[in-house]
């Protein structure tokens, strides 16, 4: 087909510009010199210099890494395991069970879990005493449990496209099952286990509604303090937090995958390279 | 002397599917023994049955006198060869091939000394320190062998050794490895699906269909006196007909009615009036313009011409209706000399040695 | 390998390290997932009352009080909230596929190079802050936006000088919520539609044209039927959690038309009336159910496919 799919092209042009005005819109708006945060009254950059000095800004980002980092740790852990027991395990008692309980919680209503968990967070300081207040503790164990769901998922599909034969080589070769998982499965799907990291750390990051339910009073995290701002309407120093939120994950996003596009390719050509060295 | 591998009456059921059904088969020790078969034969799960990777439903297989039942694939004195070769993608050549050893009670210098000379035998010491994606499909396969061979197994297991290389890469590999099994003294159980692999590669050949063992034997055996029809369809070429023993008095003659006449064969001891078919071999027929003096010879008309190089095959069509195909060599540069052209009226002709009884 | 290894290490190469894979992600989905979940379902037949938990059950046998949910059916605030809810996700879900399809198919036309470009640009704002993408929009649909001054002299430049509009009255409206919802979830539909479409053997493209069909032709017969799988997948993945979403209707909704999501965080915090919201939630999942199983239904016929293939 030598026609230029001219239909198509014009969507996508229409469909990224729709992707990306409002983002672009945002970041203009954050250099805007008026407090109005809609109505343009000329450059400048007093927003961030502000923003440099709103220490509830800084220690609400710091809180967010720490949960992000602890979060994305743990679901890594946890989803792996779960991951290996769907796709390697095939019969033991309970497995539809954990099928279930590792798909329901992607499809589970953001509000339900928050106020589940909140609801076990104060029946179990009811009857166990702990945990005695909210904070860092509970929006972790919140974060982990959704999360790892979506680096099980991850795991599972690596683990099924896995050539089998691999395991069952190092098996052949005397290893025993749990070294067989240390040695060949895990560094194999080693690329799979980091997406999974950065996937549950971005989740967890990123996430309101159910922080919202299962932090306290004094453990305000990066998106429950602008949810508390952005509640009362668009400001020009929330513009500013966005801007260096959205350029921060872009720019290290599109690096990690220039990044490992170009591992990719010098993959690629050593392959050709290799091949072309095949003589009897 | 007491077989090395004994496959006693194993059967390996997948549901309602008989993969492998009542197989006996005996493996002696040095042998280097091929499974032929096409896909879903059965082959390549007898061959996971030795390795560890399935338990047969019902049976058993002793290998060196010892019963496999509990022996998990990570205890038996056995290697296997993939198909995919299975090398570790994230572990160097080196690694790849002392991988096996890291669990043997050795010293790390014995095992870097062991890896050295698997790679020396298989001509990549220079290739230690690369990753498998670096490597050629040919290198990679040796790789295999050489990580297979490096815990000194007494049983290899080769899953389809050369499927994957090019066809001038296959034949050196072919007697590369038949080397390496002849200085090694290794029993090798090949599997594959192509029959001059296996002729080449095996001191004995068992052919498989549908889960059976349909005949085993030296390679010269299953293709000069195949058992079945079957296994005469299946290696080589190779033309069959209906036919009737007639009585008669020390040879037995044949009435084929699709060759026109009368066949005389060597078979012995089949009884007259039984049907049977009647199977010779393409490169066993001989094609002349005139009638030639003796043997079983038949009037026909050139029909096709296929020119191989090498040889030709013309397919022969007898008044009959029935085709004939006939083999013949091109020993000859002057293409004048060829034994006959299209359309051409030829007499075919073959010794009563020749013809293959078969009574299935 | 010494023989003398311990008990614990011998049981947890044998036997153990199974049980702890399986074991220990298990136990923690039950603690914090299916428990919590067990509460909902049962405060969902509990009474608010002046107590601390604010609940109380029926006190005698069978112990479980079924008011909530005649409230749920008889009030129609929430009869409205499940109608406005699964109007709003199933609109932005339509739209989502009619932008998305010829985003998801255009993507798999272009040269290698500009398709890694453009699938990472779908997946960009994926990565960026949910909640920044929705105040994006804040700031584009009020009234004193380039955006809503831009539409309105547009509007205007048509419409007769005696009824001009000061300004389009956009934001807190089921519409902006739509709107928001479509940009928000565009990327869970195009990217489920472009592995989908991706996968797709060109040469029956290639067939059918050769066998004279016109493009429209081909992708009505070959290519739409095909990518049916993709559209389910994809749709599925928008509108569940657009029904249940709370963030959305809550910074540019109309307050006075509330979704679901937001009921239930109104009752559960403002109202304190906890066995209602876990009544609320329990009817939402009841409703979801049917989407899930259409999904896992595909997803099975999927799977059965796959594995015949091999």
């Amino acid at each position: 087909m030598n026609r230029r799919p001219v239909f198509l092209i014009s969507c996508l042009c229409f469909g990224f510009a729709f992707f990306y005005i409002p983002i672009l819109s945002l970041i203009v708006f954050s250099f805007n010199k008026s407090r109005l945060a809609t109505v343009w009254g000329g450059f400048s950059t007093q927003w961030y210099a502000k923003l440099l000095d709103n220490d509830q800004v800084i220690k609400a980002a710091v809180l967010s890494l720490q949960i992000a980092v602890t979060t994305a740790t743990f679901a890594t852990v946890l989803g792996t395991m779960a991951g290996i027991a769907l796709a390697r395990f095939q019969r033991f008692r309970g497995r539809a069970g954990l099928s279930g309980l590792v798909t329901a919680p992607l499809v589970m209503p953001e509000v339900i879990t928050g106020i589940s968990l909140l609801m076990l967070f104060i029946y179990m300081a009811e009857w166990i005493g702990w945990p005695g207040s909210r904070g860092f503790t509970t929006i972790t164990i919140a974060h982990i449990t959704f999360s790892m769901t979506y680096v099980a998922v991850i795991v599972q599909s690596r683990l099924t496209s896995m050539d089998l034969s691999l395991e069952e080589a190092a098996m052949d070769l005397g290893a025993r099952p749990w070294r067989v998982l240390v040695d060949v499965t895990l560094p194999v799907i080693a690329p799979a286990l980091l997406s999974g990291w950065l996937l549950a750390f971005t989740i967890s990051l990123d996430d309101v509604v159910i922080t919202s339910f299962t932090s306290g009073p004094g453990s305000t995290t990066l998106p429950i303090y602008i949810w508390s701002k952005v509640k009362l309407g668009v400001t020009p120093d929330i513009n500013a937090l966005a801007t260096v939120i959205i350029l921060t994950v872009g720019i290290g996003v599109a690096l990690a995958a220039y990044i490992m596009h170009r591992a990719e390719a010098r993959r690629e050509r050593d392959v050709q390279m290799a091949l072309s060295q095949d003589t009897p | 002397m007491a077989p090395f591998i004994r496959i006693d009456r194993v059967s390996k059921r997948f549901g309602t599917f008989m993969a492998v059904n009542d197989v006996s088969l005996d493996i002696m020790k040095g042998e280097m023994f091929a499974l032929l078969g096409g896909s879903g034969c059965g082959k390549t799960t007898l061959l996971r049955m030795l390795a560890g990777f399935e338990s047969p439903s019902e049976g058993r297989i002793f290998i060196d006198g010892q019963d496999m039942a509990k022996i998990p694939p990570y205890e038996r004195p056995v290697n296997m060869m993939f198909q995919s070769y299975a090398l570790f993608p994230h572990m160097t050549v080196e690694a790849n091939v002392g991988y096996g050893l890291k669990y043997e009670d050795i010293s790390k210098a014995e095992r870097a000394e062991r890896v050295r000379a698997m790679l020396e035998l298989v001509q990549l010491g220079a290739f230690a320190g690369r990753k498998p994606h670096q490597l050629s499909g040919g290198q990679r396969q040796r790789v295999a062998l050489a990580r297979a061979l490096a815990k000194q197994p007494k049983l290899l297991l080769l899953d389809e050794p050369l499927a994957a290389l090019d066809k001038k890469l296959r034949e050196h590999t072919q007697f590369e490895i038949m080397s390496i099994q002849e200085r090694m003294g290794i029993t090798f159980v090949v599997v594959t699906h192509d029959q001059e692999e296996a002729m080449t590669l095996a001191d004995r050949i068992a052919v498989m269909d549908k889960g059976v063992i349909r005949q085993v034997g030296p390679p010269a055996d299953v293709y000069e006196h195949p058992n079945s029809s079957f296994v005469a369809g299946f290696i080589g070429s190779i033309n069959m007909f209906d036919a009737e023993v007639t009585p008669g008095g020390a040879a037995t003659t044949l009435d084929v009615p699709a060759l026109g006449g009368e066949v005389r064969a060597s078979a012995k001891d089949i009884e007259p009036g039984r049907k049977v078919k009647l199977a010779v071999r393409p490169e066993k027929i001989a094609l002349s313009r005139e009638r030639p003096a003796d043997g079983n010879c038949f009037p026909g008309v050139v029909k096709d011409l296929g020119y191989f190089g090498k040889d030709s095959l013309f397919r022969v069509a007898l008044a009959s209706g029935a085709l004939v195909k006939v083999n013949s060599v091109n020993s000859s540069r002057d293409g004048a000399a060829r034994a006959a052209d299209w359309g051409e009226k030829v007499w075919i002709s073959f010794e009563p040695s020749a013809a293959i009884v078969l009574t299935d | 390998m010494g023989r003398e290894r311990g008990a614990l290490a011998r049981w947890f190469d044998d036997r153990g390290w199974r049980q702890l894979v399986i074991g220990v992600p298990y136990l923690w989905l039950i603690l914090f997932f299916l428990l919590p979940f067990i509460i909902v379902l049962a405060m969902s037949f509990a009474r608010r009352a002046d107590l601390s938990p604010p609940i109380a059950f029926l006190e005698y046998w069978p112990y479980l009080r079924w008011d909530n949910f005649e409230r749920l059916i008889s009030d129609t605030l929430y009869v409205r909230a499940f109608a406005t809810s699964l109007w709003n996700a199933a609109i932005a879900t339509l739209l989502c596929i009619l932008i998305g399809y010829p985003m998801a198919l255009g993507i798999t036309r272009v040269s290698k190079s500009w398709r890694n470009l453009l699938l990472m640009l779908v997946i960009l704002p994926f990565w960026t802050s949910f909640l920044l993408r929705v105040y994006a929009w804040m700031g584009l649909l009020g009234t004193n936006s380039w955006l809503n001054k831009s539409l309105t002299a547009m509007v205007n430049a048509v419409l007769p000088a005696e009824h001009a509009l000061r300004s389009i009255p956009m934001m807190n409206s089921n519409f902006a919520v739509v709107l928001v919802m479509v940009y928000s979830y565009l990327p869970f539909m195009i990217l489920p539609l472009y592995a989908n479409l991706e996968k797709l053997d060109n040469t029956l493209n290639e067939a059918a044209t050769d066998l004279g069909s016109k493009p429209w032709q081909v992708f009505k017969d070959v290519t739409l039927p095909l990518s049916i799988p993709g559209i389910v997948a994809g749709a599925l993945l928008v509108f569940i959690p657009a029904s249940g979403e709370l963030i959305i209707p809550s910074l540019v909704g109309n307050a006075a038309d509330p979704m679901i999501g937001r009921v239930i965080s109104d009752e559960f915090s403002s109202a304190r009336d906890w066995p209602m919201a876990s009544a609320v939630a329990v009817a939402l999942l009841l409703v979801l159910v049917v989407p899930m199983m259409i999904h896992s239904h595909f997803e099975k016929r999927a799977q059965e496919r796959a594995e015949g293939r091999t």
